[in-house]
This record gives structure tokens, sequence and C-alpha cells, in this order.
């Protein structure tokens, strides 16, 4: 050691003295000595943008509460949610019942806000957005349709010069809540998908290839000619990437936005079950856009630590309440107010040895 | 190591000292004790990695058993999970890679060595070796916004008019695919092979060049017997550069088109175990999935070590013949 520089024997030193002093701070979460109280939580990538704006507000208004959200995926949201290494998860996709079951304790959603998936393209000499009809875009995914200029998109577009050139097809490779919501629509409306592919995360996509991330799907989209692909809304406005209108259920073309997902929520009020677990693609109604959905935060109902508990479930009450204005300025659908009526009932129904946290 | 086992034997047990430090100083002892832990050490995490994978892989080992690795279907929603193409993609790509880099890899290494004055050799063996320092997310962007474009509209067409009737050049031009995958591994592991094959040629001593040259041989012949002096060494490089070709995630999966194919085509997406296991394993809900990732992760622990052996005995073989200086590495 005393050979070394005296340099190295600074920085040795000062690095012992920090790796000391993080470790005493770092206690653990929970409450802290001052009376704090700390929250973790993980999930879903999509909504990170407005949670992260979310904590930065909440922690203003409420400095003894701190609160931290690690995107790191649906899936991993809820496998530390079931491991309990984290206070909240967060979801793309609702659980399914069989879900549901391996959970040590009853997991209640509250929805926070909303999006879609849109479609994009690289086509030239376009004037006007391209529609599709939801059997052309499952058609197209499954390889059936091979050319820009097949009668099936050209009837979508009347008046419209496509070229006959080979369809690109461009998906998701990594696995994410995007092509979840996309091949729930497209199971919904084709009954070859349901059965081929099916509903995922990760499907086995029949043709085209594939992009890591939003930012793969749109660099592929961008680059290569006769391309198409699905990335979600906030990413393309954002981007100012081309967007498709897609055919809803009414037979309506729709641009995808903020407003036409609001509106396939509202359509989905009345059919929302209590528990919140809804599937909103393919919604009815002139003004929806058919490819939307619900992200979820995922709480046990029964809180261990009443502090804690207690802290979370204010924060979800301010989240579905004061939270949604935030939503729009980031490019997410605000909660419909039947939706956060009966978020509402949900955030009330979770306890701490039996006593509601918020009544 | 061996010493350390060959006095244990010799001396037993209650020698521990000796054995320690046959110098019989403390300093020493000590000295060797730390190096012994550090080694073990190393040892010891290969250990657990592998005990840590091959436990989370049962589920699934025991699910598909040796099929897993001939299977050739990835569908996570109904569970059906086969390593094959994974297998495959990453074999290819790195193959490609190799065949690519290592001549390009030499020349710069002779170059720099054997004709490059200084005030050539210096700047260009450090932006050479700059290469290597460039984060491969960035290498994975560039390929998509550069490299890709530039394939698909100059190099595969002219690849596809000249060797077209070849399979490997046939198929939809979309930049994107093992091609593209195995050109940006190939530029990511030049500058490692070509510097470690710098330092292997400036260590064959210069008698070797003047006895070559006093014996009437051309320059070329002359790098030809300093190349044989050093192709333990430069195989080494080239083991070294495979390492990474084989272990590469963020670049590939950029350009490859992550599809769980084998195709003939070169020019057709594919997917490595690498890129697979990062892309997927994220979201990964259920048991069996995750468990189908870890052992993808198995395996190409195994592959790793299949070609690292396979690599090793060839440089085996040919140091028995040429007794050259080179190490490998």
């Amino acid at each position: 050691m005393c050979a070394l520089p005296r340099s190295v024997r600074v920085v040795a030193w000062f690095t012992a003295l920090v790796m000391l002093v993080g470790s005493l701070a770092c206690n653990g979460g929970g409450t802290g000595p001052n009376g704090s109280t700390k929250l973790q939580g993980a999930g879903a990538s999509f909504p990170n943008p407005v949670y992260q704006k979310w904590l930065s507000e909440y922690g203003n208004i409420h400095p003894n509460i701190s609160i931290d959200y690690q995107s790191v995926g649906s899936g991993g949201g809820i496998k530390q949610l079931k491991e309990q290494t984290v206070d909240f998860g967060a979801s793309d996709a609702p659980l399914k019942d069989e879900d549901m079951k391996s959970f040590s304790g009853e997991v209640v959603h509250i929805p926070t806000v909303l999006g879609a998936v849109v479609m994009t393209y690289n086509l030239a000499g376009l004037n006007n957005p391209l529609r599709f009809s939801p059997d052309v875009i499952a058609d197209v995914y499954l390889g059936k349709i091979k050319k820009w200029n097949d009668a099936r998109i050209a009837a979508d577009n009347p008046g419209v010069t496509l070229p006959a050139n080979d369809i690109v097809v461009v998906h998701r490779s990594d696995s994410s809540g995007t092509s979840a919501v996309f091949t729930d629509f497209l199971a919904k409306i084709s009954g070859e998908w349901k059965e081929k592919v099916g509903v995922g995360v990760s499907p086995s996509w029949p043709v085209g290839i594939g992009g890591k991330g939003n930012e793969g799907v749109t660099g592929q989209v961008k680059n290569t000619p006769n391309t198409i692909g699905y990335v979600e809304l906030v990413y393309a406005v954002q981007n100012k990437l081309p967007v498709a209108q897609v055919k809803n259920q009414t037979g309506s073309y729709v641009q995808p936005s903020i407003d036409a997902v609001t509106a396939a929520a509202a359509a989905f009020v009345a059919s929302t079950p209590d528990d919140l677990r809804v599937s909103i693609t393919n919604a009815p109604g002139a003004q929806s856009y058919p490819i939307s959905s619900y992200t979820y935060i995922l709480v046990y109902k029964d809180q261990k630590d009443a502090a804690k508990g207690k802290a979370l479930v204010d924060f979800l009450w301010w989240g579905i309440h004061d939270g949604e204005k935030f939503a729009k300025e980031l490019q997410y659908a605000p909660l419909p107010a039947e939706i956060v009526q009966k978020a509402e009932v949900k955030i009330k129904s979770v306890t701490h040895g039996g006593t509601a946290l918020r009544s | 190591m061996s010493a350390v086992e060959h006095n244990g034997l010799r001396f037993g047990f209650s020698n521990w000292r000796r054995v320690l430090s046959p110098t019989g100083n403390t300093g020493d002892a000590i000295f060797r004790i730390a190096m012994l832990l550090v080694a073990l050490l190393m040892v010891a995490i290969v250990v657990a990695m592998v005990w840590a994978l091959a436990t989370d892989a049962l589920m699934s080992i025991r699910q598909f058993g040796f099929g897993f690795l001939i299977a050739r279907k990835w569908d996570p929603i109904k569970g059906d999970f086969g390593a094959l193409p994974f297998v495959y993609g990453t074999v290819m790509s790195s193959v490609i890679a190799l065949a690519i880099s290592i001549p390009f890899s030499l020349g710069i290494a002779i170059f720099l060595v054997e004709q490059a004055p200084p005030y050539i050799a210096r700047p260009v063996g450090f932006l050479v070796e700059l290469l290597a320092a460039i984060p491969s997310v960035v290498y994975g962007l560039w390929g998509i916004f550069v490299l890709a474009p530039v394939l698909r509209e100059h190099v595969q067409p002219i690849l596809q008019t000249a060797f077209g009737w070849l399979p490997l050049f046939q198929g939809s031009m979309t930049g994107i695919g093992l091609l593209t995958g195995g050109i940006i591994l190939a530029i990511m592991v030049t500058p490692i092979i070509s510097a470690v094959v710098r330092d292997v040629l400036a260590a064959v001593p210069g008698s070797q060049r003047e006895a070559a040259l006093a014996l009437g041989a051309t320059k070329w012949e002359m790098i030809r017997v300093v190349l044989v002096n050093g192709a333990p060494g430069i195989a080494g490089a080239i083991i070294l550069g495979l390492g990474r070709a084989l272990g590469e995630t963020m670049a590939v999966t950029m350009v490859i088109g992550n599809r769980a194919q084998i195709s003939p085509s070169l020019f057709d997406p594919a997917y490595t175990i690498a890129s697979a296991i990062a892309n997927e394993f994220t979201e990964a809900t259920g048991d069996l999935y995750v468990s189908a990732l870890v052992e993808l992760g198995l395996i190409l622990f195994l592959v790793t070590f299949i070609v690292n052996g396979i690599a090793r005995l060839l440089v085996w073989n040919v140091t028995r013949k040429t007794g050259g200086v080179g190490r490998a590495a």
C-alpha cells in the first residue's frame, strides 16, 4: 500500500468513504428516521414519462414521501410485485385470471392513463395519410398481402397511386406492451391471427423484420422504403412520423389522437367491469380509435405496512385526479370521468389489517 | 497454480508455509495468497454463473430435453421454444465477421509493423484502437442509419447481380439482415484483432527478419516468416475477436432483423442468442419462457466454450509444428 502513489491512495480512501456513507444512507426503504416514507415501483416503460412527471410533481407537494419508479418493462414489474420487492408494479396489459392466482395476495388494478398504437409507413409520393381496414393490417402482418398495390389496400385508399413494390413489414423485436395491444387488436378482428399467432408481448411473427424498441422500429421504417410498422402514439407524435388512419367498427377511418383514444375508452365505460381489467381495442363509436389501451398500476389489496400503504393510496388518489392534467401535454389520454369514479372505488378498497387506508 | 499443487504434494499439508512461499519470505507468501485468491475468484465467478444458469434453465431442460437444441420454432405465446435459429444466427454472424475481419486485421497489423513509417503508424494505430472504444449502441445506430441504406442501395444489388445464382444472395434487399449484422461485427472486432496481432508481430525478434532477408528473401517472403512465427499469437487474437463477436448484443440486434429463422440467404433477417435474451428477457412473463431464455444463455456459454476449444486445438496444433514466439491470448 505504501508503494502506491499518493493520488491512488487518496482515491482509494475517498471511494471507501463514499461507499460507507452510501451504505448508511440507504437504509433499505420504508419509514426513515425522520418520518419520511419511501415507495418503490417498477414496470411498464410505455407510461414511464408520465409517471416520472407524477413523481416529481408529487414530490414537490409531499417532500416527506419519496417514490421511485424503474421502467423495466411490464414483465419485470409484474415479477417484482409478485416477489414483493416493490410496493407497486405497472403493466400495460391487465393480469389474466390464471396469473392473478400466482400472487400471494389479491392484486388491485388502477388504470392511470391511456395510450394507442399507430401504424406508420415509408411510402414515397403520398399527400394524405394512408387508410387501413383492420383486416388489411392483419393480412399484411400475416404475410397474405404482399404488395403495396394490392386491391384491398387500394380499396381503402381510392384515388391514391400505390407502388407495385413488396411491403416490408416491421415489428418490435423486444417484448413489449405495444406488441400486446397490437396483437390483441388483430386477434379481435382476424380469426386466422387469433388461431395462428395469438396475443402477447412477444408473438412469433409470421413475416417481417424486428426493430428493438420504438426507436428501432422507427429507424427501420424511416430508412427503408416500402416499410410498414407500428409504434406508440406518443412516439409517433413526438417524432412527426407519417401515421395511418384506421377504420373502426362503425366504418369510419379515424386519425389516431388523444381525443380518439379517450372516445374508445368512453365507448367501453358501460361494459367495463368493476375490477377495471378491460381491453378497449376495436371499440365501438364513430370517434373511437380502434388500437387503444389502458395502462395500469398494480398494488396488493392488503398492504403490510400501514405507513407505506397510506402513502401509496394517497399517491394513486392524487394521480387519477390531479395527475391526469399532466397526461395530455405528454401525449397520453386522461381517464374518462366514469373510469376515475370506478378507480376511486378500487383505491378505497385497499386495506391494512382489515381497515381501509382511505375512505 | 501447478507449482503450488506440485509442492503441496511433495511436502504434505503440514508444510503449508513452504508451499505458500518457497523462499520463506512472509511478503512473498502474502503476495502468493492474494494472487491465488484473485485467480480462484475468477474461477468461482464462472462456476457460479454456470450454476445459476443451469438451475434457472432446469424447467426448460426438463420440458424440452435435447430437442431444444434442434427445434426451430420460437413462439412465446404458445410456449413452444427451440434454440436452433439462434445458434445458427450467432455462429453465422460471427463466421461472416471473422471472414471479413481477419484479412483486414492482418493487413492493418502488417502495414503498421512492417511497412509504415512511425509518423504514419502511430496515428493510424491510435485510430484503429479508438474504434474499439466506441460503444456498441453507437455502432448499432450507425448500422441502421448509414450502413444498412448503403448496403441496400449499392452493395446488395451488385452482389445479387453477380452472384444471384447462389441462394446466399437471393431474396429481398432491405439492408437489414444476417449480412449487415456480420459486417457490423467485423468492424467491431477488427480493432481488437489488429491491435493484438500488431503487438504479436512486433514481438517477433528482428533477427528473424534479418535472417530471412540475408538469405535473399523478398519483403513478402520475410513477412511470411514473421507471420508463421507469430501464428499462435495471431490465432489467439482471432479467438479474442471471436469471443467479442459471439457475445455482442446491442449493435447486432439493431441491424440483424431479429427473426428466429434459418434462411439460406444472407440478406434475410436472422437472430442471435445474445440479442434474443436482451430483447425478450425484460418482458418475459411465465416461468417456462424465462427458463427457455436462460437456457439460451447456457447454450451461448456452451457454444463459446466449444468454439474456443476448437480454436485452441488449432493453435496448439500450429504451435507444435512451428514453435513460434507468440502465445495464445
